[in-house]
């Protein structure tokens, strides 16, 4: 359903792309495909409203924040709005991630969280999920395993555990 | 792992260029992977290291099959921590490096233990991981955990479930179908997307069991669904339902309609967007069905969102091919979005526009895109162009509004190919509309006396040449080409040259002018212009009286050169200088197949200035030339038809062979084109035996053979048969490629004395009905078709049986007919469920013929088609069903 998911630089460099179907078996299709992308759409504002072009055989619905590009490209007959709700899923996420400082310096240290979050929006091609605040909920769980022997966590950890203990009994 | 990567440097925050990343190095990258063998792990470096390997693979960086085993071994360790962020990691590192099956052994424990952990997270990534990099050996292992996973109570856990079975059913079906009672609880799911999920699943598992898949269907349209994505799902297997059933229910209402048309009332857009255009999309779709959804994509085109407008305009384009009418509503909207910001959206809403118009609107409309058209790229321009190019052969008695629209943006800034479409598209109009000749190739000299571009320049002036003489007042067209002589550089002046003796020689009033003017050519600066020149005084001859021309000038200056370049070039360069004069008639004729690769550019559609008049005709009248020069075949008459040459041979063998079939009304003959690719072989008394015991009505009546044929000169020989006189005789032939082969010494170039005799086996060879068609087009096949007249009509219906596409479908009709597909019919828009194709061509006999295909898919896969035919003999009719039946 979904060919592949790209979010690029202002110069139309790769911060982390994604592909998932054999339209581009190499590495170097790839990139003259993001190249030729890149430059058909730089100059469009796709600042407050996504915007949607037809490139190649295929429909790509793209919108840009600061110096960060996002694309979400699906086949020709592809509902042209499930795609924008990809597109607005991970948008929408990677803003929650970031909170809120969406650029590509941001992006690149946080690139972990980035490439999370492709993970839990689409698998193999199809969707997993498209609700931003749960994507960014599940890529941002970062507590230890609750069950880990103590000796392996920090103070401030073991605090934390045990804050969330005593919350948890106070509410009861 | 919130945590950035490098501190943050308060120095280099202007620096534009930074990034955590800067100078990372694979090499180093791979060192630093050692810290995950550290019998004490930091959870937080080592999830630094995996991101880095994880950006050099996004980088396209790729690892040797060494370097991604070691790393996979140092990252199976890392399963020891417990650190949750770091898992993830790892999870995400195992599905990049795609391990093989001898190292999938080693996680298969770790990912069967988080499979059963109590962390939800860990088991949904784990059955993803491990369904992502199993084989079918160890799914039965685990297959009864996933059964479980797709029940699960967390929704994260079911869909992570149930996607892999996605997956998985591509690789080892019958595994996943086993799971259909699970998935089938999933589809009932309260969580929205695990029904999604199981949804595509579940179709998916039984989406060969046309019975099932109704069921499905039947009820859940009842039921409630709760994702959009699952009801967008759920609403394309029902048009797939629909599309099943539609032969048996014509009694009025289509099962199902009720429920899209609900749709349409659904609260997502994404749903309502796909119920409207998969009810403009049902087959035989009538009007009453189709205006609930025209009305909903027309709010959607005054939407604020890009994509919607995007999505409506896109899907009423559509529907303005098969039902312009319908569209006509939305035409106010639709002329507001020609200036949409989205120039997709802008050029979808013209082409729309320019199938909807009638004859009335035309002129409204070309004021509205000539505002338009200064704002926006070349490429969409060149759209516009040809979208008005069809629409003024559509409505040929408004070519006046378009020709001035055509040559007020010709004036305009643009690039070449902007130009080119512009110049191409006046060329077509002025060859399909003799009214409009005179003011389209005014506007034509116009351009080219402010044209920057010397190939449209010199295109033009040849173009001049052939039809400004056949014009009612030539003489106007001297000053413009004249000017071209004193303005231009050489190229340019030289085809000026060229153009104006061409006037001289067809208009024998105008020569004494004309000699005067190329006469004053004789002191350009240019050779090539002044040798121009020189040449057509003399040959135009008179001496500059008003007299006639003779035939031979005539034939030198209009005629085509009948020899391919490429064989003249080389033949030229082989060429000694000596007493002896080069002979023109010593250059190979025959084509030499060029490589594949060559074939397809010139396979495009020829249209404009470089193809039409000089192209196709220049090898059909080299062919007849070549036969009619051999004794053998002069008696045969006229040549009807040549067919394009079919190779013998497979690519880069010994000898490369291919045939021309040429047809007579009695007779056939076969050109076999030989090339001999061995420079240490001669072969001499080359000859094709031919065996048509498999062709009964023929009978073989002359051959020439070819007495030599060295290294990689191509040559030819001949075989003739005798067939009934005007009939389609139809037949295969075994071929054998005989001849004597004589060593050459590569050194001295000389042939040895004694040859051994040799064969060579090729390919059969097929005449079929389509040699018998000749494909002409007609400009415009309504006409046509009503000035044949249905006094020879012949209508039946075919069942084409299952084929992979409607397109496919239509090209092998077209191609069984061998005809001219005429006004673009040959393309089938996508997932269209029914089409319709015009074709033209001339029989056998010179008798025209025009066969109307309506093309309509039956059941999922079965395609029927109506044949129409009209020529002007019954039999003929007859023959072309005959064609259609037995093929």
């Amino acid at each position: 359903m979904v060919k592949n998911i790209l979010l690029l630089d202002s110069e139309g460099k790769r911060v982390a792309v994604k592909y998932y179907s054999d339209d581009w078996p190499t590495n170097s299709a790839k990139l003259a495909f993001e190249k030729s992308l890149f430059t058909k759409t730089m100059k469009s504002n796709a600042r407050t409203e996504a915007e949607i072009t037809m490139f190649d055989n295929h429909t790509i619905v793209y919108k840009f924040v600061q110096d960060l590009h996002f694309f979400v490209t699906g086949s020709d007959d592809e509902n042209e709005l499930i795609l924008a709700a990809v597109l607005q899923g991970f948008f929408d996420s990677v803003s929650l991630l970031l909170r809120n400082t969406v650029d590509k310096r941001e992006a690149l240290e946080n690139l972990d969280l980035i490439l999370l979050c492709l993970d839990e929006i689409v698998d193999r091609g199809m969707i997993l999920e498209t609700d931003a605040n749960v994507i960014a909920g599940k890529v941002a769980v970062n507590s230890m395993d609750p069950s880990a022997p103590l000796s392996e966590q920090t103070i401030s950890q073991a605090l934390n555990v045990a804050r969330e203990h005593l919350t948890r009994t106070l509410f009861q | 792992m919130a945590q950035p990567l490098v501190k943050k440097d308060d120095d280099r925050d202007d620096e534009a260029e930074y990034s955590p990343f800067l100078g990372i190095e694979k090499g180093a990258v791979l060192q630093e992977a050692r810290v995950f063998n550290d019998p004490q792990l930091d959870p937080r470096r080592c999830s630094q290291v995996i991101t880095k390997l994880l950006y050099l693979l996004n980088q396209g960086e790729s690892f040797t099959k060494i370097e991604a085993t070691e790393v996979f071994f140092a990252v199976t360790k890392l399963f020891q921590s417990r650190d949750i962020g770091l898992r993830r990691m790892v999870y995400l590192m195992i599905k990049e490096l795609s391990p093989s099956a001898d190292e999938v052994i080693i996680v298969t424990s770790s990912l069967m233990k988080d499979m059963n952990s109590k962390t939800d997270m860990y088991r949904a990534n784990a059955i993803r991981v491990l369904c992502r990099i199993t084989d079918g050996t160890l799914l039965t292992q685990i297959e009864r955990y996933l059964k479980q996973a797709i029940v699960d109570k967390n929704p994260v856990v079911a869909s992570a479930a149930l996607v892999s079975g996605i997956h998985l059913l591509q690789t080892n079906p019958e595994v996943v179908k086993r799971w259909s009672n699970e998935v089938q609880e999933a589809v009932q799911s309260r969580a929205a997307l695990v029904q999604f999920h199981a949804l595509a699943l579940l179709h998916q598992i039984r989406q060969n069991d046309r019975l099932a898949v109704s069921k499905l269907v039947t009820s859940l349209t009842r039921g409630n669904v709760r994702s959009p994505l699952a009801q967008c799902l759920l609403i394309r297997y029902t048009s797939q339902v629909i599309r099943e059933s539609a032969t048996s229910a014509q009694t009025g209402d289509r099962p199902f309609y009720d429920f899209l048309e609900g749709c349409l009332r659904h609260k997502a857009e994404m749903v309502i967007f796909e119920a409207a255009r998969a009810i403009t999309e049902l087959s035989g779709v009538t009007s009453r069905e189709l205006t609930p959804a025209i009305t909903v994509l027309q709010l959607f085109l005054s939407s604020s969102k890009p994509v919607l407008r995007f999505a409506a305009v896109r899907t009423l384009n559509k529907v303005a091919m098969t039902h312009p009418m319908a569209v006509t509503n939305c035409n106010i909207d639709m002329e507001s979005l020609i200036s949409d910001q989205n120039r997709s959206i802008a050029t979808l809403a013209i082409t729309t526009l320019l199938k909807t118009g009638n004859e009335s609107s035309v002129d409204r409309l070309m004021k509205q895109i000539t505002n338009f058209m200064s704002d926006i790229a070349d490429e969409f321009k060149i759209v516009v162009v040809e979208a008005i190019r069809s629409l003024c052969l559509k409505f040929p008695l408004k070519y006046r509004a378009l020709m001035n629209f055509l040559s007020n943006i010709l004036r305009e800034e643009g690039g070449f190919d902007y130009k080119k479409a512009i110049v191409d598209s006046i060329v077509i109009l002025i060859r399909d509309i003799p009214e409009a000749k005179e003011s389209g190739l005014l506007h034509l000299c116009e351009f080219i006396e402010d044209c920057e571009f010397t190939y449209l320049s010199t295109q033009i002036l040849h173009f001049l040449g052939d039809e400004g003489p056949k014009t009612s007042d030539p003489s106007k067209y001297i000053r413009y080409i004249y000017n071209r002589v004193h303005l231009e550089n050489a190229t340019v002046r030289a085809a000026a040259v060229s153009t104006l003796s061409k006037f001289g020689a067809m208009v024998d009033s105008l020569k004494p002018r004309i000699f005067v003017l190329l006469r004053r050519c004789l002191f350009d600066s240019d050779d090539e212009v002044r040798d121009r020149a020189t040449l057509y005084i003399n040959t135009l001859g008179g001496d500059g009286e008003v007299v006639e021309t003779d035939k031979d000038v005539k034939t030198f200056l209009f005629g085509s050169l009948d020899i391919p370049l490429a064989n003249l070039e080389t033949s030229l360069k082989n060429y000694d200088p000596s007493e002896e004069p080069f002979d023109i008639n010593s250059v190979p004729r025959e084509i030499k197949s060029q490589p594949l690769a060559e074939k397809k550019a010139p396979g495009k559609k020829p249209t404009g200035l470089g193809a039409a008049p000089t192209g196709p005709p220049s090898t059909v009248d080299a062919y007849e030339r070549l036969l009619s020069s051999i004794p053998e075949f002069s008696g045969f008459g006229k040549l009807f038809k040549s067919s394009a040459p079919v190779e013998l041979t497979e690519a880069e063998t010994e000898y490369a062979v291919n045939v021309v079939k040429h047809i007579f009304d009695g007779h056939v003959v076969f050109q076999y084109n030989c090339t001999n690719t061995i420079p240490e072989q001669l072969l001499e008394n080359v000859n094709v035996v031919v065996d048509a015991s498999e062709a009964e009505e023929f009978s073989e009546v002359a051959r020439k053979p070819l007495s030599s044929l060295p290294y990689d000169s191509p040559g030819q020989t001949f075989v003739a048969f005798e067939k009934p006189d005007g009939v389609p005789a139809i037949g295969k032939f075994s071929n054998v490629l005989r001849f004597t082969v004589k060593e050459v010494d590569p050194t001295t170039g000389e042939a040895e004395d004694d040859g051994v005799e040799d064969e060579y086996q090729l390919e059969d060879l097929e005449v079929v009905a389509a040699d018998y068609m000749m494909k002409v087009g007609v400009s415009n096949f309504r006409n046509a078709w009503e000035s044949m007249g249905p006094d020879f009509e012949r209508v039946d219906e075919y069942g084409l049986g299952p084929r992979d596409s409607l397109a496919e479908a239509v090209n092998a009709v077209i191609s069984l007919l061998g005809m001219q597909p005429c006004e673009g019919t040959e393309v089938v828009p996508n997932n269209s469920r029914s089409h319709t194709c015009l074709l033209s061509g001339v029989y056998i006999g010179n008798v025209r013929v025009l066969v109307r295909l309506q093309f309509g898919i039956d059941g999922p896969k079965d395609v029927a088609m109506k044949l129409a035919v009209r020529s002007e003999d019954e039999a003929v009719s007859d023959a072309i069903h005959e064609i259609v039946a037995s093929g």
